[in-house]
């Protein structure tokens, strides 16, 4: 019970901390690390909530996929921002103070909601989740139709991709 | 319980009993005791790499007609620890500009994600490390995190053929986890559960005979992921120095060399829990040690086909090795996994015999089919052979003359 | 026991982060890295609140399975677009793609 929440409260704290460094340090590199460490932390979270499932889809997609693109990106385009110059445009002042009011606004909102200080139902998590999740996907009357729409996105996404990332030889020989 | 049955647990209480004899109470005992437990897997696994490292080298040797290490101890025994004791001496060389923190991380990740996946593995029926429902799906989220680890190493190396050489091999590892994770879900479709143990089990017949083709694609793609001959673009140890490890020296560097090989047994480990019946053989369920012995014997079995692919094929060129996981690997893959859900489907209602007789024989023909086209697609270019003969034959003749000459 | 308040003011705070991240940075991918914090905090969220009111049904799972696959195909569309305008441009700045603007 301790451990949960010394767990917890650890983890936050990580997830917070490299979420600030995220946005603030000047190598972007950096910012791609420390975005992997939040990635990570948030899938700990996952675990700690028994989403065991989510928490590796989490590492799979996330840390192994996108952070690995995004180091990608940065290291393709190095050229551009050598890192020293100004970092924050002219508008950070005004974000700052406006997401500590949206912070400030979104939690107390949230805590004088009479369930906020709800406690884990028991017994503890439904021990066919996944199947759950697979019938659930699969049904007419489920969320098949979702589940297609996003498998569609994916192929759109993939062939945009392809098609904007691609040197365009073909296209300077026509002009 | 006793011992013979379920030996984990029953040494697991017996030392929270020895411990909280001394005085602490039961879940603090409980707790160090765990802690024990959570470092003895990677150790063992961590002193398993000196035993892997000789018989490489030893097979390796063998393969090319020369007998290997036999100098430092019988049969070249001791030469794995003079290899270990000379790395840890060496002085660790850090460059100028690299980048202090993900330089030293690298290492750690690339043998970290590996040990990581040593806890799913299920050694026998009540000794493994952790049984959770999403083993298989786990072992491909540990993996990239190695493969994180390696990209870190050629961007932090302020070195440009480490970054050059750290693109090429992410490249190709994020590439091969496609058809690896398609052939991997065929396994866990015939199982009905993505549980390492629940997978183990669910094979009477083992995976490797329902599901051929999958399993050679997911051996395929495993000595890819782990960058073994013919893969090895990522060290190319006649190419470009020494890749994405070249500016590490010392326990760093032996950190990457451990975790390569301590991979490669890894992907056999998995390799024959899924697709050869893990545990399983006669007298296995009431005698775990036994079922740990077959695993055994398996996992050496596949690593040494393993070992005996890298001491005999060339390397593959970064285009091939591209050309060759998104033209061939990922649409048999693709087809071999739909073909398997329908067939499971399908034939529900016949027997055991039959449905597998379906199975192999879907396998075979995705196979044939893949074959046929692959071979048209992958035509060899070049100079044709008898062009080449007339120009060596001509060639030769005018050497020849020429020495006359002279 | 970890009460549900924790989780949502995690997520707010996280959420935060990220807008914050995304108005004030230059560099194109940091903002692409402040929208997947936002992103990752909409999932904790979700999955907290499935874990603490309703553990047997799965529409906080398929939502949450759907934020992530929008996600990777959000990054991977908005990479390829980052990478073909430093190539046209020489680039990353956001404010120097302005040719929209007024």
């Amino acid at each position: 019970m301790i451990l949960d929440q010394v767990i917890f409260l650890v983890t936050a704290v990580v997830v917070l901390a490299a979420a600030v460094l995220v946005v603030s340090v000047p190598k972007m590199i950096h910012a791609a690390l420390w975005l992997i460490l939040a990635l990570a932390g948030v899938a700990v979270l996952f675990v700690l909530l028994q989403a065991g499932f989510f928490a590796v889809v989490q590492v799979i997609v996330y840390i192994g996929a996108i952070a690995v693109l995004v180091i990608f990106a940065v290291m393709l385009t190095r050229k551009a921002m050598v890192d020293d110059g100004p970092q924050l445009n002219r508008y950070s002042v005004m974000a700052g103070a406006v997401s500590l009011m949206m912070f400030a606004a979104l939690s107390g909102m949230l805590l004088s909601w009479d369930g906020a200080n709800a406690l884990p139902a028991n017994p503890a998590v439904h021990p066919d989740t996944i199947v759950n999740l697979g019938e659930s996907l699969t049904n007419p009357q489920g969320f098949l139709l979702p589940f297609e729409v996003a498998s569609i996105l994916l192929l759109a996404a993939l062939v945009g991709a392809i098609f904007i990332g691609r040197e365009q030889r073909a296209g300077r020989e026509e002009e | 319980m006793n011992f013979l049955s379920d030996p984990v647990t029953f040494i697991g209480n017996w030392l929270t009993g020895l411990v909280a004899g001394l005085g602490m109470p039961k879940e603090t005992a409980a707790a160090w005791v765990t802690g024990v437990a959570v470092g003895i897997l990677p150790l063992l696994a961590m002193l398993w790499v000196l035993v892997l490292i000789w018989y490489e080298r030893k097979v390796i040797g063998r393969l090319q007609d020369r007998p290997g290490p036999n100098r430092v101890g019988p049969f070249g025994l001791i030469q794995p620890v003079a290899d270990m004791l000379k790395i840890f001496i060496k002085e660790h060389i850090l460059p100028t500009g690299v980048d202090r923190l993900p330089y030293n991380l690298a290492p750690i990740l690339a043998v970290g994600g590996v040990l990581g996946m040593w806890v799913v593995v299920p050694f026998s029926a009540t000794v493994h490390g952790v049984d959770i429902n999403v083993g298989a799906l786990y072992i491909i989220a540990v993996g990239a995190i190695g493969t994180l680890g390696i990209i870190f190493a050629g961007y932090s190396s302020n070195n440009k053929y480490a970054l050059l050489a750290a693109f090429r091999v992410v490249a190709q590892l994020i590439s091969y986890e496609i058809p690896m994770v398609l052939a991997l879900l065929v396994p866990v479709l015939l199982a009905r559960s993505m549980g390492m143990n629940s997978i183990v089990q669910a094979q009477p017949v083992w995976f490797i005979v329902v599901a051929p083709l999958a399993a050679l694609l997911f051996f395929i793609s495993s000595i890819a992921e782990v960058g073994r001959s013919p893969f090895d673009l990522a060290e190319a140890e006649s190419e470009i120095v020494a890749g994405f490890n070249t500016e590490y020296s010392g326990l760093k560097f032996g950190m990457f060399y451990v975790g390569e090989f301590l991979h490669a047994f890894t992907n056999s480990l998995i390799f024959t829990a899924l697709f050869l019946g893990g545990w399983q053989g006669p007298g296995a369920e009431q005698f775990p040690i036994l079922g740990f012995i077959y695993f055994f014997l398996k996992t050496v079995v596949v690593h040494f086909l393993g070992i005996a692919i890298r001491g005999s094929m060339p390397r593959f060129r970064i285009d091939q090795v591209m050309q060759l996981n998104w033209k061939l690997f990922t649409p048999i893959a693709l087809a071999a996994f739909s073909v398997a859900a329908v067939v499971e489907k399908l034939a529900a209602g016949l027997g055991d015999a039959m449905r597998i007789g379906i199975h192999v024989l879907v396998n075979l023909v995705i196979l044939v089919i893949a074959v046929l086209i692959g071979s048209r697609v992958f035509k060899a270019r070049g100079v044709r052979l008898d062009a080449l003969a007339e120009r060596n034959r001509a060639a030769v003749k005018f050497a020849m003359e020429k020495s006359h000459d002279s | 026991m970890i009460p549900l308040s924790w989780y949502l003011i995690l997520s707010a705070a996280l959420v935060c982060i990220g807008v914050f991240g995304v108005i004030s940075r230059r560099n194109a991918i940091a903002m692409l890295l402040g929208v997947e914090l936002i992103l990752n905090a909409v999932n904790i969220n979700l999955l907290a609140f499935w874990r603490y009111k309703d553990v047997s049904s799965v529409t906080g799972q398929v939502f949450t399975i759907m934020v992530i696959t929008a996600a990777a195909a959000e990054v991977a569309v908005g990479l390829a677009i980052f990478i073909a305008v430093y190539r046209n441009r020489r680039s990353i700045v956001a404010e120097d793609v302005a040719e929209l603007k007024g």
